[in-house]
């Protein structure tokens, strides 16, 4: 039978992603880059995978993938193609995804995304082309570089215990329990090509089948950077590298697994454009904002436990129901228990550009230092609301309208001194007039599930509306 | 189409690597002076005698540079 070896039709006839020079890759003569890209091509041709496959590229020498493939492709940060491809797989699980690395990507500033991806037995084909050194940037030193070998940084040769070890990626996958397929192959001769060949073949068609991830380090030769010649370059691969990275298939699990479905939920594309604020929400059933206009900026500040990051949360959530935009942004030191804390609420008829709050219109100091810190910074038509039980005197340099209230003694009355914040709530929402009574009461009940706490809770909330009521 | 076993090196896309050239068990192709667009000296088809094993495809990096058919 006739067999034809030409230019795959998986590559672009000419390469017009290419600033300058279509006809050719940008890869330095002999390289394994461009040997590999072939293989690729050729059998995703052979087993019409072509129009599935989505590329994830890398940084480094193989930046350039989506110049050549006529397929998907998309380019990641240095070292996150692994996730990336994670992504995409998952988002489109009738694709074969291929995320093609170099070891400066993989194995150096991308280790732990490859080894987690692997772990997750994602449904991706990983290429690592390991040259053993930086190639893009000029030749420096790879966690994959020979012990003794010369780099830019490493002029006298790498040393183990400078450096450590020559990392060996596809021994440490091969350990992973997940993955489907992990081997090593060469392009740097006929014979290595083959075998390549075959191998890729068979990670291709776990692809195809959905049978998890394949790992296949592709030991390449780097003629520029080891400063040899193309010859030279081949025959130290098998002379030399090979003996450190030797090849072989280390784990196929091809025939013992089945397809992995993963469960994908997708959205429909109108909840994304929503979500995206791509489409008018014209439902009119929103909050009335008022002082002034259609966002309203909110502080609550206090020490950490007694309860402020809660009552911004409250106050978002309630907002959200009631269809407005809001952002909640909480600010604590590293203590779990005391030191002061706060949380930043915006709401918002409109998207928000920002969830930093400089100047709040409403301002809940729940102690002292809060008051002194956020006070002066409310415009003069905000509201200031101090918690009295705990502050008894109030700086002169506050411009907006101040209310004393006494959330803690109102909170301990109604059962717990915990529910100051709820105490607060009840307060500003009547003050405000942002939600009513009713709707605060069931959103209540669908935080506090115990009926006694809840009790106490709605007690709470009843003190604090009172309180504004009559203040 | 001929009946015997031919390869084609499309001296364009050539870098001079000179993978192929080593590779081919019968020593067809040959490294030459002359200088293509991309400044590198090519390797032509210097003899017949190709048997279509398809090693000089095989190892060039340059899709496209090397087509070789085996009828």
């Amino acid at each position: 039978m006739a067999k034809v070896y030409e230019k795959s039709s998986a590559f672009f006839d000419t390469f017009e992603r290419k600033p300058s020079m279509q006809k050719t890759t940008h890869y330095c003569p002999g390289c394994g880059h461009g040997t590999l890209s072939k293989i690729i091509a050729d059998q995703l041709t052979e087993l019409g995978l072509q129009d599935q496959a989505i590329f994830v590229g890398p940084v480094g020498c193989g930046v350039f993938i989506y110049y050549y493939f006529e397929s998907a492709a998309v380019s990641s940060a240095h070292g996150r193609a692994s996730a990336v491809a994670t992504g995409v797989s998952r988002a489109n699980p009738d694709s074969v995804t291929i995320s093609y690395q170099g070891d400066g990507d993989l194995a150096a500033i991308g280790t732990s995304n490859a080894i987690h991806a692997a772990n997750r037995g994602e449904n991706m084909i990983v290429f690592f082309v390991n040259n053993n050194i930086y190639g893009m940037t000029g030749g420096q030193l790879a966690p994959t570089t020979l012990i003794d070998q010369t780099s830019t940084t490493s002029p006298y040769g790498r040393s183990v215990l400078n450096d450590g070890y020559p990392l060996r990626m596809a021994e440490m996958m091969a350990g992973l329990e997940a993955p489907t397929l992990v081997a090593r192959v060469g392009v740097n001769n006929p014979k290595n090509i083959r075998q390549a060949i075959k191998v890729i073949k068979k990670g291709l068609e776990i692809q195809r089948d959905k049978k998890g991830y394949a790992f296949i380090e592709v030991l390449s030769q780097c003629p520029t950077n080891w400063k040899k010649d193309p010859k030279e370059a081949c025959e130290w691969i098998d002379e030399v590298v090979s003996k450190q990275y030797p090849f072989g298939v280390f784990k196929d699990l091809t025939d013992e697994r089945g397809a992995q479905k993963r469960r994908s939920e997708r959205p429909e594309f109108s909840a994304v454009a929503k979500q995206l604020g791509l489409v008018d929400n014209d439902d009119d059933n929103s909050t009335q904002i008022e002082i002034g206009s259609d966002a309203l900026q909110f502080k609550f500040a206090g020490f950490g436990g007694q309860g402020v990051l809660s009552l911004g949360m409250m106050m978002a959530q309630l907002s959200m129901q009631h269809n407005m935009e809001v952002t909640w942004l909480p600010s604590y030191g590293p203590e779990m228990r005391g030191g002061v804390a706060n949380s930043s609420v915006v709401v918002s008829k409109d998207v928000i550009g920002s969830p930093i709050v400089d100047y709040p219109d409403v301002l809940v100091a729940l102690n002292r230092p809060s008051l002194e810190k956020f006070g002066p910074m409310v415009p003069e038509n905000g509201l200031i609301v101090y918690n009295s039980s705990l502050i008894d005197q109030v700086p002169a340099n506050l411009k907006g309208k101040v209310y004393a209230l006494p959330a803690t003694e109102l909170a301990t009355e109604a059962g717990t001194g915990k529910a100051a914040n709820v105490v607060v709530l009840g307060f500003i929402a009547c003050k405000t007039g942002m939600f009513k009574q009713a709707d605060i009461e069931a959103f209540l009940a669908e935080t506090f599930k115990k009926p006694a706490l809840l009790e106490t809770n709605i007690k709470a909330l009843n003190a604090g509306w009172q309180a504004a009521d009559n203040i | 189409m001929s009946d015997k076993p031919s390869v084609t090196i499309h001296a364009d896309l050539c870098k001079a690597c000179g993978l192929c050239i080593i590779h081919c068990p019968k020593d067809i192709l040959q490294a030459t002076d002359k200088i293509n667009e991309l400044g590198y000296p090519i390797t032509v088809v210097a003899k017949e005698g190709c048997i279509g094993c398809g090693n000089c495809y095989l190892v060039c990096p340059e899709p496209g540079a090397v087509t070789v058919v085996r009828p």
